[in-house]
């Protein structure tokens, strides 16, 4: 089964924290106000974040098994 | 599996009553200065930006009215409005505005310049904002700093919602001045633990 899991462009991240508030899983943390860090074993691949983040940089890719 | 929503997201009520509040008496435009110096201190002191995480009653003003209620086309926003030379351009562009009214503010305290009634959208407009103004206890330098400061925060809504209307609601936070500002000090201030 083919897993995704969202991607944050670091260098481009605003450190606004939309995805934060999306996350339906608390999956998203923005620790030191620079990017948005996600949790690879919480994220689910909903990409609720990426269709919220207001700069569009959040991807789906698919993980690496 | 929705939150349980905090105290803190509430705040976009008291934005909206600031800028409401403006209409009636320009002296409250004051109370603008928590949203410039709240941010500041919570990323000087703390080193993150829980102010636009949590507390930003701006960016839940625009992602309630470009979200909950379908204000915005949501779109992805230009690259170049998301590149740092936007970015930080826009920052720098910012203060020079700020300083050039703290400067006719000063010219105003020191009598050198009349106070004028007026906010001034977008840099260049000039509103007839006399309703809002009964007098001042003060100085009318204090008058003048509250036109030019409801000046920046009206600005700044109006930047807000064109971008939130034509982009994804809080596109606004990608190049927020303070945002950016804040950004900045969290990077000199994490710098030297562990870099991207």
């Amino acid at each position: 089964m083919i897993k995704r899991k969202a991607i944050v462009s670091i260098r481009e991240c605003v450190a606004c924290g939309c995805c934060v508030k999306v996350c339906p899983r608390n999956a998203i943390a923005i620790p030191k106000g620079i990017y948005a860090e996600i949790d690879k074993d919480l994220c689910v691949g909903c990409g609720k974040c990426a269709k919220e983040c207001p700069a569009s940089i959040i991807t789906l890719e698919v993980a690496e098994a | 599996m929705k939150q349980k929503k905090k105290w803190y997201d509430y705040l976009w009520i008291a934005s909206l009553t600031y800028l409401i509040l403006g209409f009636f008496n320009i002296l409250f435009a004051w109370l603008g200065l928590l949203c410039f110096f709240i941010p500041l201190i919570i990323s000087i002191v703390k080193g993150n930006k829980a102010y636009c995480n949590k507390y930003c009653g701006r960016g839940q003003l625009f992602s309630l009215a470009g979200g909950r209620f379908g204000l915005s086309r949501k779109k992805d926003i230009p690259g170049w409005m998301k590149s740092s030379y936007f970015r930080y351009g826009f920052l720098i562009f910012f203060f020079a505005m700020f300083f050039l009214m703290l400067w006719n503010t000063y010219l105003v305290f020191a009598g050198a310049k009349e106070l004028r009634t007026v906010v001034t959208l977008l840099w260049t407009l000039k509103l007839p904002w006399h309703w809002a103004y009964h007098g001042t206890l003060f100085s009318s330098g204090a008058a003048q700093f509250a036109f030019g400061f409801y000046s920046v925060m009206l600005t700044s809504t109006v930047l807000g919602f064109v971008t939130m209307i034509l982009f994804k609601p809080r596109s606004w936070c990608v190049y927020c001045p303070m945002g950016t500002m804040t950004q900045l000090i969290c990077k000199a201030k994490n710098s030297g633990s562990s870099q991207p």
